[in-house]
Order: C-alpha cells, then sequence, then structure tokens
C-alpha cells in the first residue's frame, strides 16, 4: 500500500483555484517527482501534505491514515518532513542551532547528538562552521544544511521543494547524488522539480501538472523518452545541463 | 555608598528590569510599546496586597508579576494577530488604557495617587534585579531562546519546521509582562508612592529607545543599553544644563557608529577571539 495517497486535492486561493482535482501516491520507498512550470500548483501541494495549506476538497492519506485536521507539528512528527523552497535557512543561527530547531520535536537528546554528528561526518564544509552564523555558507552549503535540517527530524517521507533552483551544477549533482542515497538509506522523497531531466532520472514515478491539474503521470522514463511530452510540458528539455528549463507557462512566480 | 550613588544604582536597577521585560517580547519580533501599562498593574496589584491585605512584600511583588502575565495572556489573542507596527500601536494603546483605569480606580487612590507604607529597601531592590537578570540569563541559553530567535529570523519557515510559533509568541509576551509588573511592584515599595500618570507613554518609548540602543541580538545588549541609558546623563552633569542636549548627541552618535545596538553576536566573538589570543599568546587566532 502506498505511503501517501493524495486523492483529487483541491485548494484555493482567494477567488482562484490554484490546485485541482490533483490525485497521486507514493509508494514506501519511493521517488516520486512532480513537475511543472512555475505557477503550476507544485509548491501548493506540498504546503497541503505538510499541513500548511488547507485543502479545498479532496483528501490526504498517509500510512493508512487520513490527514484531516492535523497540524504541521502533528504531521512532522508522524514523519513528514518539508524542505521548503530557497533552503529558508535561518541565517542569524549557527548552523548547529539550525540543526537543533529542525530536530526540535524530539526528546532523546543523545540520539540527536548522534545524527547531528553523522551530518557532519557527511557534509565536512558544515562540521567546520558549526558554531559561525549560517549566512555565512554558500547556496549549495545551505542547500546541504537545509536537508541537514530535515534528516534531524527523523522523515519517513521527505518532502523537497525545488532543491536545485540556483546551485551550481557540480552542487546539483552532489544533490540528487545525495537525494538517492537517503531513498537507497529508506527514505521516502517526494521531488518538486523544474530540472525535469534530472528529476526524470532518479524517479520511480513523475507526475506533471499544469495550472493546478495534472496533465501526465506516469513511468519517468516513457515521459522522457517522448519528444511531444517533454516539449509541451517540460520545455525543449536539455536532461544533462544544470539550470531550471526554460518554463511554457509564465504565470508568476512559484505559489 | 553615598545616598546619590545608591539613588543612582536603584534607577539602574529599575531600567534593567524594564529593558528585559521589553527584550523578551522583542526577541520575537514584537514591539511591546505598552511596557509601562504593564508595570503599573505589577505596581498597583502588589501595593493593594501589602496595603489593604497586609501580605509580605516579596509574594506581593511575585503576584504583581503574575497579575501582569495574566492580563498579557488575556490580551493576547486580539493583540498578537497584529503585527509589524500595528502590534507597536495595539500594545501602545493597550498601555494607555491600563493607565487610564488606574486613573479612575478609587481603591488605590485614582488621581491623587497610592501611598504605599510598605518599603524595600535598596539591597532588597538589587537582589532582585540580579535574580530576574539570572532568569533571563538561562532562559537564553534553553531552546526556547533558540526557537524564539528562530521565530524573529523567519517566521513562516519556523512555522513550516513545526514549531508552535503563537504559543512562542505568546509566552515571550507574557513572560515580558512579568518582568514588567515585578518592576512596578518593586517600585511601588521602593518609593512608597505611585501615580497612574507615572506610567506613561514616555516611560513606555524610553525603554524601547534603550533596549534598541544596546541591542536586542544578545541577552547582554539590554543590559548594556540600560547601564550607558542611565550613567551617561549623571557623567554628563559636568555639562551643567546642556547634559541632556550632550546625552541626545551621544545618543544619535552611538546608532550611527552601531546601528544593531552596542552589543552584537559578531562583538561578543570578536572579543572572544581578543581572549583568546591574549590568554595564548604563542597560539594567535587568525
Amino acid at each position: 500500500m502506498a505511503l501517501l495517497e493524495v486523492e483529487g486535492a483541491s485548494v484555493d486561493y482567494g477567488r482562484g483555484r490554484v490546485l485541482d482535482d490533483v490525485s497521486l501516491s507514493v509508494g514506501e520507498g519511493e521517488i516520486v517527482t512532480v513537475l511543472g512550470a512555475n505557477g503550476a500548483g507544485k509548491t501548493t501541494l506540498l504546503r497541503a501534505i505538510a499541513g500548511a495549506t488547507r485543502l479545498a476538497a479532496g483528501r490526504v492519506t498517509y500510512d493508512g491514515a487520513p490527514l484531516d485536521g492535523l497540524s504541521i507539528g502533528e504531521r512532522l512528527a508522524r514523519g513528514i518532513v518539508l524542505v521548503p523552497e530557497g533552503r529558508r535557512i535561518l541565517i542569524s543561527l549557527t548552523i548547529e542551532e539550525n540543526l537543533l530547531v529542525g530536530a526540535h520535536q524530539r526528546r532523546d537528546t543523545a540520539a540527536v547528538r548522534k545524527d547531528i554528528a553523522a551530518i557532519y561526518e557527511r557534509f565536512p564544509n558544515l562540521a567546520q562552521r558549526r558554531h559561525m552564523a549560517a549566512w555565512c555558507l554558500s547556496g549549495g552549503e545551505q542547500q546541504m544544511l537545509a536537508i541537514g535540517r530535515a534528516i534531524v527530524a527523523r522523515p519517513r517521507l521527505m518532502m523537497l521543494d525545488e532543491p536545485s533552483l540556483g546551485l551550481s551544477p557540480l552542487f546539483v549533482n552532489t544533490l540528487f547524488g545525495l537525494i538517492v542515497e537517503l531513498n537507497r538509506g529508506g527514505l521516502t522523497v517526494l521531488l518538486v522539480e523544474q530540472n525535469a531531466g534530472k528529476a526524470l532520472a532518479i524517479a520511480h514515478h513523475a507526475t506533471v501538472i499544469e495550472l493546478g491539474r495534472v496533465v501526465v503521470a506516469g513511468d519517468p522514463r516513457a515521459l522522457q523518452a517522448d519528444p511531444r511530452l517533454r516539449e509541451a510540458y517540460l520545455g525543449q528539455g536539455d536532461d544533462a545541463a544544470a539550470g531550471p528549463i526554460e518554463p511554457i507557462l509564465q504565470r508568476g512566480t512559484g505559489v | 555608598m553615598s545616598g546619590y550613588q545608591t539613588g543612582v544604582l536603584v534607577i539602574l536597577c529599575f531600567n534593567i528590569i524594564a529593558a528585559y521585560a521589553v527584550y523578551l517580547p522583542l526577541a520575537a519580533n514584537q514591539l511591546n510599546l505598552g511596557i509601562a501599562g504593564f508595570m503599573a498593574v505589577g505596581a498597583y496589584a502588589a501595593a493593594w496586597l501589602t496595603t489593604e491585605l497586609n501580605w509580605a512584600i516579596a509574594p506581593a511583588v511575585l503576584v504583581g508579576g503574575g497579575a501582569s502575565a495574566l492580563v498579557a495572556l488575556v490580551v493576547a489573542t486580539p493583540i498578537l494577530r497584529t503585527q509589524g507596527i500595528y502590534l507597536a500601536l495595539a500594545t501602545f494603546a493597550l498601555g494607555q488604557v491600563i493607565s487610564a483605569v488606574f486613573l479612575n480606580l478609587e481603591v488605590v487612590g485614582a488621581a491623587a495617587g497610592y501611598q504605599v507604607p510598605a518599603y524595600a529597601p535598596a539591597p532588597a531592590v538589587f537582589a532582585a534585579t540580579a535574580a530576574i537578570v539570572a532568569v533571563v540569563f538561562y532562559l537564553s541559553r534553553t531552546r526556547f531562546a533558540l526557537y524564539l530567535t528562530a521565530l524573529k529570523n523567519d517566521a513562516t519557515v519556523s512555522e513550516l519546521l513545526g514549531l508552535n510559533v503563537r504559543a512562542l509568541q505568546i509566552a515571550a509576551f507574557a513572560i515580558g509582562a512579568a518582568i514588567a509588573g515585578i518592576g512596578g511592584g518593586l517600585y511601588a515599595h521602593h518609593f512608597s508612592f505611585i501615580e497612574a500618570q507615572h506610567f506613561n507613554v514616555a516611560l513606555s518609548i524610553t525603554t524601547v529607545l534603550y533596549v534598541l540602543l544596546g541591542g536586542t541580538q544578545t541577552v547582554w545588549g539590554p543590559l548594556v543599553g540600560a547601564l550607558v541609558y542611565t550613567l551617561l546623563p549623571e557623567v554628563l552633569r559636568v555639562g551643567a544644563g546642556w547634559r541632556y542636549v550632550l546625552f541626545a548627541l551621544f545618543i544619535i552618535g552611538f546608532m550611527a557608529v552601531r546601528p544593531r545596538g552596542l552589543v552584537t553576536p559578531d562583538l561578543g566573538r570578536r572579543l572572544g577571539a581578543m581572549l583568546m589570543r591574549r590568554a595564548r599568546p604563542g597560539k594567535a587566532v587568525p
């Protein structure tokens, strides 16, 4: 059975419907990617699953139980962790303090220390500067810290919102390598991306949304191979290069 | 210690307490411009308890702080719905309302003021101030303070990380109010007389000013701000009639040179590095 099941999810902002009858399913241990242009509703979908945005219709089921009415904190306690768009590091806190904030729900202090030590081992750049304010980090290092902050919350489902945005090509490769590594360690991943080529290469399942609706869903290899689809929904896809693909529809920035 | 020196130290103590009352909510990005109102609640509550019910001073002052925190909890829901400049305005108005209530409350003397026979001597004020400073310094090392800083950094992401933003804001607001209330209760019993007009807007605003002068990013800021604000005018007495002009110029100068306050985390780190260098002259810190 799927770990996460979104059925007919709709979200209204003001009078506009930004998410319209979206359904998708994420199996335990899978990487599922959601692709689409700016303003397609990808961020809204993640926010709705995290509990930061209310559904106007539809439902989200996680681990066999509906999430209706549960706060962000309660969903976090069940293992649903969001890495927000743009990293959103707490810049005046130190790197270590950022990680401690990420682990704020946990009471097993010794295990938290161990998890933080493991993150330092994985990212020596963070370890060196653990007591420095986080604004001194580069964009790529901030992304690593944002993921580290999510890891110390002990996620079962990690949702990443455009993690490659604004990163150098080298870091994009490191990042996708890390996502695959975490997934092999048992983590379920829901990945929202504009870098369609990279995302399709690591995903087990892909969904493309446009103007709040699902337009295509299926096997990422099939999506990648279909030139008509690539042109219509993913721009003039160049999967090797880094950087976001030129979106066809520009409707303001990502909501 | 001369009477004058003791007098200045007592004023310093009240200013330090007021500074921390403003600092705590400010650490959660809430500007409380009605702090004098919360001092008034504590002052009148404690004074009434010792005068009418013959309570001892210490429990009366603590209950006064509790009463002030209670008022904060009651108004937190409507007031903390506002943000930024609107929150400042709402707290400003609240301070005015509280002051006006005491101005008309006959049981505590109304406009004539309220005599407080029970007396708290200077050493008691010093001890209470030291205790409050110790509590705030302790708090600054807890997770609670860490989460407040996270909230001040980015309230939206703090919420996404699952922090209970609302509860943190209310707690910071109420603890600040409790400190203000304790300060007010001590004030009433040291000066033996209180009147509603004392707890006015000017008191709220000057307190905020010297907290900003000291810096709001570290727990040392309010202490240094209160020190400078209290002691500098005394030092400037040599300037006779010009001393407040000099004082104002100093403040403007400080803010121009150190716009984020006199004490910043960066300054703390640099001082730390300097001390390390001095302690270990052989191994220079780069």
